[in-house]
């Protein structure tokens, strides 16, 4: 008896939803196995990875302060991939929405008005959408393979802001650090409550409601929908394909922006070498673990930052690598896109091959 | 090859006793028997989604059957897969073909075969065999250089090169001129005389009754009967394949065309793609009222044709396209559709409707930038606007859907299914059916029933000429002549590119059109000059 994938007659509406559920189940045992093997208690180092961080008001906050940026991110991605396009390089678009935020308060460091954040934002998502724009001109124009142009951007993003930090933006105050002014009064999102978590929740919330509706009802979702399915009869229905990659590139790009300056606006609270922990890429998963759904796309973002919480909480209390969460990360979009091979195929037991037998 | 184990106590080569095979609920066949002797060249009929794919998929090995016995020469088989179907003899001719372009005749053949062929001799044996059977190839050509019917004379060579006793063909004459669809029955003709079997799949019944030997026709994934098709008429043959007799289509004349609505002046295109074909000054008017057909061998340009016709590719001059009158050559697809023009093109899947998308999603790919549908059922609900503010309209598409599906006869399992999800004769009618219901002055239609049911073919027709009588001009794009025959006023043939003026259809002759189709526009121009002064 072997096993054999045998296609469906019809795609199976239940696996649609239960194959990333079975994805995150697999990784678990898989995670519970690494864990045995390192020699710790799987059971109790699950515990503290995944459900510690759901626990206390003050985690549950750091939960929504690193879900947010994934979110936002997440649900740009998702629409992109939907068109069968591929921006790999949010990371990058992120790090260009912070740097054009931030030269508002770098060089008008006294202003002080409601507009000053305004006008960050709307910059911030500004810098991501113009940075995401080459990939997709580049594309439209040569035909250069947008996974690897957008993904090589990425560190082209990274070394301008290391530059500025360590060169002109450089707080002249800073004991000579590689760090921007510290940002001040309307210079920061205002904060909900009394912990960390700011109004960048609120606008990932909003963007994704957004483009849900975008997508399940307007014509533009629509077109985009067709594109990436059978651009050939996007063609038909009068769609252009170039606009449309142009189109989800620097909508993914601004998102990845305001990402972007609302983590400087926000937690850090000035540019740093480092502004985030790889959201740009684990915001790849998050788009796939909620299935290209906006609204699904909130729920991974949560899961995610789970990892990011629980990785932090393994080395603290078990001592092991923070590394563990991106080995996490990475055997779920792995699952992920294996187990979506089940929406469209089952698995059955079936007798060995052999040649013509005779009866 | 071991000969002499077989108990020839069997007349037949190939018995598939009581198939059956079950997808989920489908039962696409349901206790389906077929026999076929050495020698014979016997039709499998039957509408689209009536079985015959599953049941040459079991015989070929791509399916296992649910229940049921395979017996090749007397002798019980399974057959798990192709590769063991070759082994046995079994050798088959696909409608779609799978060539590279880019590889020469010898380099296509030799990837099929077991990789210890000496590719050296491989040519001397493609030119015998090719030769012999009557089926004229250059070993050392590139695919991209051949015509349709070289194509598939490289796909049947391939097959007779493995020696196979049973050849199967799905639908081959459908891609094929007359002419050279008569040199492939001479080539069955001779194999069968050499003890090859042929199961031969098609939906043309003329050619059917013309060279098979015995039939077995399918229905609803049923056995439905098993006839000597020459004591049958094309319809009797239509009517055992539908279950009731088809409505022959109504052809009266209407009155005298109109002023034209569709005019192509210098219509050229240079074609970017290595094998597409470039389009050289095009000149063809539509008037309202009548139809107009371009026949033509299949790669000679026509889809360029149509994409030219529908917007998808623009030109770089105006006036080379009008609309009523109004040129807009420049134009896409949206804007011509807003001029009342409406485009039924050849693939249903992928081009003409998204595969996984629901119908009525798909009546949004060419409903959201014009007027409601004019198309209304007996309910007196009125249409409206698919889109408005850049907002989709689920309902007002829901509704179009199922007007359209009513109104031609479209057979689905749910209300709204999966465009991929139908089978090809009622997504056909599907996607022509949403195209009227914009009641169109101007429509244009590739391939208007390819791979299409006799019922659901008659149906498609009779909406062309019913919509050109109403006052629209139609240009039909087809390879199927009989086809054309039935419903065309005016035949123009496009070649390589080039298009024949448009003649009368009572003018034409099957021979002349042959003719035209392979390029030979001045001989028959000067023959039609002669009959003329004649």
């Amino acid at each position: 008896m072997i096993l054999v994938l045998e296609k469906r007659s019809r795609r199976s509406q239940a696996m649609v939803w239960l194959s990333p559920v079975l994805a995150l189940g697999i990784t678990v045992v898989i995670g519970g196995f690494i864990f045995a093997s390192l020699g710790l208690d799987p059971f109790k180092a699950l515990y503290i990875y995944f459900i510690d961080p759901m626990t206390s008001l003050w985690s549950i906050e750091e939960l929504i302060v690193k879900a947010a940026p994934l979110v936002m991110i997440g649900v740009g991605l998702a629409i992109c991939y939907t068109a069968n396009v591929w921006n790999i390089g949010a990371e990058g678009q992120l790090t260009m929405g912070a740097l054009f935020g931030s030269a508002i308060p770098i060089y008008f460091t006294d202003w002080q008005s409601p507009l000053v954040l305004v006008l960050m934002l709307v910059l911030g998502a500004i810098g991501g959408a113009l940075f995401a724009a080459i990939p997709a001109l580049l594309k439209n124009r040569f035909g250069a393979n947008e996974i690897l142009t957008s993904l090589m951007l990425v560190y082209v993003a990274q070394l301008i802001l290391d530059w500025v930090i360590r060169g002109p933006w450089k707080d002249p105050k800073g004991f000579n650090f590689p760090q921007s002014v510290s940002f001040e009064g309307w210079q920061l999102l205002p904060l909900l409550g009394e912990g960390r978590v700011h109004l960048g929740a609120v606008l990932a919330l909003i963007a994704a409601v957004l483009l849900w509706v975008m997508m399940g009802r307007s014509l533009r979702g629509f077109e985009i929908r067709v594109i990436g399915n059978s651009p050939r009869a996007g063609a038909f229905a009068g769609f252009a394909q170039k606009k449309v990659v142009l189109f989800c590139f620097m909508l993914s790009g601004a998102l990845a922006g305001l990402a972007g300056i609302c983590e400087v606006a926000g937690p850090s609270g000035q540019l740093q070498p480092v502004i985030s922990p790889g959201y740009g890429f684990t915001a790849i998963i998050v788009a796939f673990l909620g299935r290209l759904n906006p609204i699904g796309v909130i729920f991974a973002g949560i899961l995610l930052a789970i990892s990011y919480l629980g990785g932090e909480a393994a080395q603290v209390e078990l001592g092991i690598s923070d590394k563990m969460a991106q080995v996490f990360q990475g055997m779920l979009l792995f699952l992920i896109l294996a187990c979506e091979t089940l929406i469209h195929y089952r698995i059955k037991l079936a007798p060995g091959r052999g040649a013509v037998k005779e009866a | 090859m071991n000969e002499t184990g077989a108990n020839e106590t069997s007349k037949y080569l190939l018995e598939a006793r009581n198939i059956t095979k079950v997808f989920g609920e489908l039962r696409a066949n349901d206790d389906v028997t077929l026999s076929l002797k050495p020698g014979e060249i016997h039709a499998l009929l039957g509408e689209n989604g009536a079985g015959k794919s599953t049941l040459v998929k079991i015989i070929y090995g791509s399916l296992r059957a649910t229940s049921g016995h395979l017996f090749w020469r007397g002798r019980a088989v399974t057959v798990p897969n192709p590769a063991a179907a070759r082994e046995l003899g079994i050798g088959m001719v696909f409608q779609h073909f799978s060539l590279f372009d880019a590889l020469t005749v010898t380099q296509n053949i030799s990837l099929a075969l077991p990789s210890d062929v000496d590719i050296g001799a491989l040519s001397g044996r493609i030119e015998t065999v090719s030769n012999d059977y009557g089926l004229p190839l250059r070993p050392d050509a590139l695919v991209a250089d051949l015509s349709v019917g070289e194509r598939q004379r490289i796909e049947i060579v391939r097959c007779l090169l493995q020696e196979p006793r049973l050849l199967i063909m799905d639908e081959p004459t459908a891609v094929l001129t007359p002419q050279e669809a008569d040199q492939l029955f001479v080539t069955l003709a001779r194999l069968a005389s050499e003890g090859c079997g042929v199961l031969y799949i098609s939906h043309r019944l003329e050619e059917v009754r013309r060279i098979c030997h015995d039939a077995t026709i399918l229905r609803h994934g049923k056995l439905a009967a098993r006839v000597d098709p020459q004591q049958e008429t094309a319809a009797s043959l239509a009517a055992l394949m539908v279950g009731t007799e088809v409505a022959a289509v109504r052809t009266d004349k209407g009155t005298a065309p109109g002023a034209p609505l569709l005019e192509l002046s210098g219509l050229s295109l240079a074609t970017d793609d290595q094998f597409g074909v470039s389009l050289k000054n095009i000149n063809l008017a539509v008037r309202a009222g009548e139809i107009v057909a371009v026949a033509g061998v299949a790669g000679n340009g026509q889809g360029e044709f149509f994409d030219a016709l529908s917007g998808e590719l623009t030109s770089s001059n105006n006036a080379t396209v009008k609309i009523a009158g109004v040129g807009c050559g420049r134009e896409g697809i949206t804007q011509r559709r807003r001029r009342d023009a409406a485009f039924v093109p050849e693939e249903r899947l992928g081009h003409g409707a998204v595969p996984n998308f629901p119908l009525s999603e798909n009546v949004v790919l060419t409903h959201h930038s014009v007027e409601a549908t004019r198309l209304e059922t007996g309910d007196g609900m009125a249409g409206s606007a698919v889109v408005r503010n850049g907002m989709i309209d689920r309902d007002a598409a829901r509704y179009v859907n199922r007007v359209v599906t009513e109104l031609f006869d479209v057979r689905k399992g749910t209300p709204d299914p999966e465009a991929q999800s139908l089978s090809g004769g009622n997504l056909q009618k599907f996607v022509v059916g949403r195209e009227m219901a914009l009641q169109p002055r101007v429509l244009v239609v590739n391939q208007p029933t390819w791979g299409v049911d006799a019922g659901a073919a008659a149906l498609i027709r009779q909406a062309l000429i019913d919509l050109a009588r109403g006052g629209s001009a139609v240009l039909v794009i087809s390879q199927d002549l009989d086809e054309i025959f039935e419903v065309a006023d005016r035949i123009a043939v496009i070649s390589r590119g080039e298009m024949s003026q448009a003649y009368p259809s009572e003018e034409l002759s099957l021979e002349r059109i042959g003719l035209l189709m392979a390029g030979a526009h001045e001989a028959v121009a000067r023959n039609a000059g002669e009959a003329g002064a004649a």
